[in-house]
């Protein structure tokens, strides 16, 4: 574990240097073991792929003694056995109709959109990090053969619930907002709901399976197009 | 029971400290950008610290009064008047139904907090009132004032007309040192880059808004071209491709993959927030030691600071 100063009221904390779900789940047991920690010390933590920023309250403690119970905290929790993230089944309507990009990607890819679909909905992803905006959940890792860049023009507006590629990630846009990520199809779920309880339908460090859908079942459970 | 907007302004937002603890669903803090000034605006109204104020950039609100209360404005240097008549600024002043407020646009700073007695009264998103439009949470319905919004506050008839002298009141220039804490990538900037982005003057670009301020200037490189995307705080400064700094406020994506230097102090982005484009920074580097006793220092100085006060 490497920590370094972030800001006036922050530490980062480096628990590795890839994405593997060993780092992401080392991230998620420092989470917990800094928690609980700093106690009422701490404003927020935010864990990522092979990271956790660790943001402190500096007019009640300071920087040495934060590092210190950091350190300790993450020492101790490096053996426990992190309790396995739930695995989030949601359901994705694959089509050119909602995902503009699946033909271009699949001919990138020298594979059919069939092809594409199953290597996207056959594998199971991890909830790297929380981010970007309210909602965004970045999983990982695509499979490689379907791994795409972003593209050189983002566009200006992005549906809810487009499921998309960037790179070795995919992810659910939580609302409309610009984005450079290749749209592949459309989750009728919602990622991001105020209202609702849980707010989010997962978490860092669950595991999201993608379940293809028709388009009929897609409307039919409030998907719109 | 309320003041209604009849001129927004360029930007102006409901706030009140920001949102906390909620990055774990990506929500940024939002909040004002020159937290001082809207704390004084409230300390001097007799409010809590964290009622809601509105949060004018660069100027130009207008508001009709709609029930008898109080209001006092504080930060940048825009004119208030109250029917067509000026009105001093960080001094509380009684306000009738059918009167008219104006902030002109300012003529230094740029950030100003204009608040009511007992605050405005708005619905809190994920614990805060503070409207982060990117997000479209907070204030009324995540977006920033429009004409004909109206907003609630309780009708009052007594306060404490308190004040502060012209000379205890902050000056804005065109100039502001930023003190930074290096960390995060800081190793992966050579030291000859290091000495670089501490040694030259950077102009506040017109690419600035509450997410982040981005300068121009001499341009820094780092050995690494990206990095795993990483939690951010508060005044972390990006160095992205283009080798221009990017100093990232309360509105920034709670996570991103630019290598970063370090971090501004917060009384230091406060003080770059009243910047407009073209004005001038210089980045000075200091411990986090240091930054702890000027955080200390000025939470001292806040709360001795003395209020005056005029008879009613």
């Amino acid at each position: 574990m490497i920590l370094h100063s972030a800001g006036e009221d922050a530490l980062i904390a480096y628990l590795g240097e890839e994405t593997s779900p060993a780092v992401s789940a080392r991230v998620q047991a420092a989470a917990v073991a800094v928690q609980a920690a700093l106690g009422d010390d701490l404003i927020d933590l935010v864990p990522s792929y092979a990271s956790l920023l660790i943001i402190y309250d500096p007019l009640l403690t300071d920087h040495l003694s934060v590092a210190h119970r950091v350190r300790e905290a993450i020492a101790n929790s490096g053996n426990e056995s992190t309790s396995e993230g739930r695995v989030v089944t949601l359901p994705a309507y694959y089509d050119v109709e909602v995902g503009e990009d699946l033909p271009a990607l699949a001919e990138r890819a020298g594979l059919s959109t069939d092809e594409v679909i199953a290597l996207h909905s056959g594998t199971d992803y991890r909830v790297y990090a929380i981010g970007f905006a309210p909602g965004f959940a970045y999983l990982g890792q695509v499979d490689e053969r379907i791994a795409a860049p972003r593209l050189a023009t983002p566009r200006q507006k992005v549906p809810r619930g487009a499921v998309a590629i960037a790179d070795r990630q995919t992810a659910i846009y939580p609302a409309v907002s610009p984005g450079g990520w290749n749209l592949i199809g459309r989750c009728p779920v919602r990622m991001f709901d105020p209202d609702a309880d849980p707010i989010m339908p997962v978490s860092v460090g669950d595991i999201v399976r993608f379940a293809p859908i028709e388009r009929d079942e897609y409307l039919a459970m409030g998907g719109e197009l | 029971m309320s003041l209604k907007v009849t001129q927004p302004g360029l930007l102006s937002l409901l706030q009140d400290k920001g949102r906390y603890g909620k990055h774990q669903i990506g929500l940024t803090n939002g909040g004002p950008l020159d937290p001082a000034a809207a704390q004084l605006c409230n300390r001097l109204l007799g409010n809590t610290a964290n009622a809601t104020v509105i949060e004018a950039s660069f100027g130009g609100l207008q508001l009709e009064v709609l029930n008898d209360t109080f209001i006092c404005v504080t930060g940048a240097q825009m004119p208030l008047k109250i029917n067509n008549k000026d009105a001093a600024r960080y001094a509380v002043h009684p306000v009738f139904a059918g009167d008219q407020l104006s902030l002109e646009f300012a003529e230094a700073g740029c950030r100003a907090y204009l608040g009511v007695a007992d605050g405005f009264q708005i619905v809190q998103s994920f614990g805060s009132s503070a409207t982060v439009v990117r997000e479209h949470i907070g204030g009324l319905k995540g977006e920033k004032l429009d004409v004909g919004d109206v907003l609630n506050c309780p009708e009052v008839n007594q306060r404490r007309l308190f004040f502060i002298n012209p000379e205890s009141q902050p000056r804005y220039h065109d100039t502001v040192t930023v003190r930074v804490i290096p960390g995060y990538q800081q190793q992966h900037f050579s030291r000859l880059q290091q000495r670089r982005f501490f040694s030259h003057r950077y102009t506040v670009s017109d690419r600035c808004d509450r997410m982040g301020y981005r300068l121009e200037g001499p341009a820094i490189t780092c050995d690494l071209e990206g990095i795993l995307s990483e939690g951010i705080c508060h005044g972390a400064i990006q160095i992205p491709a283009d080798g221009q700094p990017i100093v990232l406020m309360n509105d920034r994506q709670t996570i991103g993959g630019y290598p970063k230097i370090g971090a501004a102090l917060s009384l230091d982005t406060a003080a770059l927030a009243q910047l407009t484009p073209g004005g001038t920074v210089h980045f000075t580097p200091v411990t986090p030691h240091a930054a702890h006793n000027a955080l200390h220092l000025a939470a001292s100085v806040t709360r001795r600071q003395r209020l005056l006060e005029r008879p009613a």
